[in-house]
């Protein structure tokens, strides 16, 4: 079967800058994938190509089989996206049903509305609304034409407690409907809550892409800190599954998805524990263990 | 849309009547001495100025708020086919031009007294409304080519000389003789003749007139598909 979204080889190179080095990633109906890394990895980059946005520098990009700029295939997509813009004059109501107008069988234009969490402000014009109703504004454009794909670059971004839980929970209604829906973010979290496949991207290459739970079982899940009583160094820790090693005068502090097995080596290295503290590492804090080599 | 933007919808329809009420209306009752009336031949003239206005600064400022609000990007990854995105721009400008010619042409019979057989304004309308490409043009080259603080600037820059300089306001015959020496080679002077012949008051064929409008349409369209393509290039390649 012919995947939704299909990137072979992609590389795009923007000036001096390589932002994508070969990405090859193949996204099927009805799957939820999370494209997770931090700012600048290219995600973003990776969803304009899929979208037909911007051209790949080399290999190819695909999207139901056709060329993304294809009317066939973008009449099937619903597009939520960083960095874009709509008329400030036209109310909720009125954009939503602009953008449904461009789809062969929309949703009632109430029920995008409502999806979005936007009932209260459809009267409104779009220009006055907050940041926040903004975004939930292009959730509703994104999936009022009732489209098989949904593209969502940072949906939260922006949002409050509120407004994320209800885009977060329509994501997944739309995902248990059916949709294949391709979002972005560089909340650890959020795609763990969400998606059943995470494809980590870093300096413009796919570095993981898994499950959350392998993803999760790849990072170091707790973090160790302790003093000890001589200065030690990092032939101390040497052939020990430990990372993000940070050595302080008689402070000690690293990530490890196996602290029993450092500390017991430790123990065994004569190294003097003092004040040790295992706490659960910080999710954000051990993905990033993930994308930064030294 | 348009007329939620006063700044868009008051300049565009009544400003054209504000000025024939000071240009046109003290020489309303006036004949030219081949016959037609000043009244008429001034209407067509603001007429001419109107639809101008709408072209160059409705997408010569639209189309420069367009790119500044990032609209562009999010109507690109609609399934909306960019030509059709701007062909109904295209006719939304048309049908807000017709609009103020009408009301123009309206205000000059009730309050002005000017009247011509309905068969030649519709004419002039016509004329008009069809002559308006290379404004069309020369307003998406401005848009593409300015940021949206500077559009408004440039549109006035080029339009506001253009239309002076070839009688919209002050008949060509009256402007110092540098300017009347230049007017012959201005698109708006030609455009306006289309407006001034289908009252029997042009200076030239009509075939002069097309002849001249095409070929600035040809130069317009070139500079406005070069700025596109530069800006494609720049944010959609």
């Amino acid at each position: 079967m012919t995947p939704v979204v299909e990137l072979r080889a992609a590389r795009k190179r923007f000036g001096q800058v390589e932002a994508l080095r070969g990405v090859d990633l193949a996204i099927g109906t009805g799957e939820l994938v999370a494209l997770l890394g931090p700012n600048g990895a290219g995600k973003t980059t990776s969803i304009s190509l899929m979208l037909g946005l911007r051209r790949p520098t080399g290999g190819e990009a695909r999207l139901f089989g056709f060329d993304p700029t294809d009317q066939r295939a973008r009449s099937r997509c619903g597009v939520m996206l960083q960095e874009s813009g709509t008329t400030g004059v036209l109310t909720v109501r009125e954009l939503v049903d602009l953008f449904r107008s461009y789809y062969p069988s929309p949703l009632p234009a109430a029920t995008a509305i409502a999806r979005a969490g936007l009932d209260a402000k459809a009267g409104v014009r779009a220009g006055t609304l907050s940041g926040g109703e903004r975004q939930r504004l292009y959730f509703a454009l994104a999936v009022c034409g009732d489209p098989e794909a949904l593209f969502l670059d940072e949906p939260t971004v922006g949002l409050d407690v509120e407004g994320r839980r209800a885009v977060l929970d329509s994501i997944r209604a739309l995902s248990a409907a059916g949709k294949t829906i391709v979002l972005t973010t560089h909340y650890l979290e959020e795609a763990d809550q969400l998606a059943r496949r995470i494809v980590v991207i870093d300096r413009g290459m796919v570095i993981a892409d898994a499950t959350p739970r392998e993803i999760k079982s790849r990072i170091p899940s707790k973090r160790i800190s302790f003093n000890t009583g001589a200065p030690v160094s990092d032939a101390t820790f040497r052939g020990l599954p430990v990372q993000n090693l940070e050595l302080a005068d008689h402070r000690v502090r690293l990530l490890s998805h196996e602290p029993e097995l450092v500390l017991k080596a430790l123990f065994e290295r004569g190294v003097a524990v003092r004040d040790l503290e295992v706490t659960g590492a910080d999710l954000e804090e051990a993905f990033l263990s993930l994308t930064t080599r030294p | 849309m348009r007329w939620r933007v006063p700044a868009f919808s008051v300049t565009n329809l009544a400003l054209p009547i504000v000025f024939f009420t000071f240009f046109g209306l003290p020489v309303a009752h006036l004949r030219r001495a081949d016959g037609v009336s000043i009244g008429a031949y001034l209407l067509a003239s603001f007429g001419a100025y109107a639809v101008g206005n709408v072209m160059i600064y409705g997408f010569g400022i639209g189309v420069a708020n367009e790119r500044a609000m990032k609209i562009d990007r999010l109507m690109r990854a609609s399934p909306l086919p960019p030509l059709v995105f701007m062909l109904a721009k295209v006719l939304t400008a048309l049908v807000f031009a017709l609009l103020a010619l009408m009301l123009l042409i309206g205000f000059g019979a009730t309050v002005g007294g000017i009247h011509q057989p309905g068969a030649v304004w519709a004419m002039v309308i016509a004329r008009l409304l069809a002559g308006s490409l290379p404004f069309i043009a020369l307003g998406f080259a401005i848009g593409y080519l300015s940021g949206p603080h500077a559009a408004p600037a440039v549109a006035n820059l080029i339009y506001l000389p253009l239309a002076f300089a070839s009688g919209f306001f002050v008949p060509v015959g009256q402007l110092p003789p540098f300017v009347q020496a230049i007017a012959p080679f201005l698109p708006t002077y030609h455009y306006a003749q289309l407006a001034w012949s289908a009252l029997g008051a042009g200076s030239e064929t009509l075939g002069t007139s097309l002849l001249w409008l095409a070929g600035y349409t040809a130069v317009f369209l070139a500079l406005a598909v070069r700025a596109y393509r530069r800006e494609e290039r720049a944010k959609f390649a």
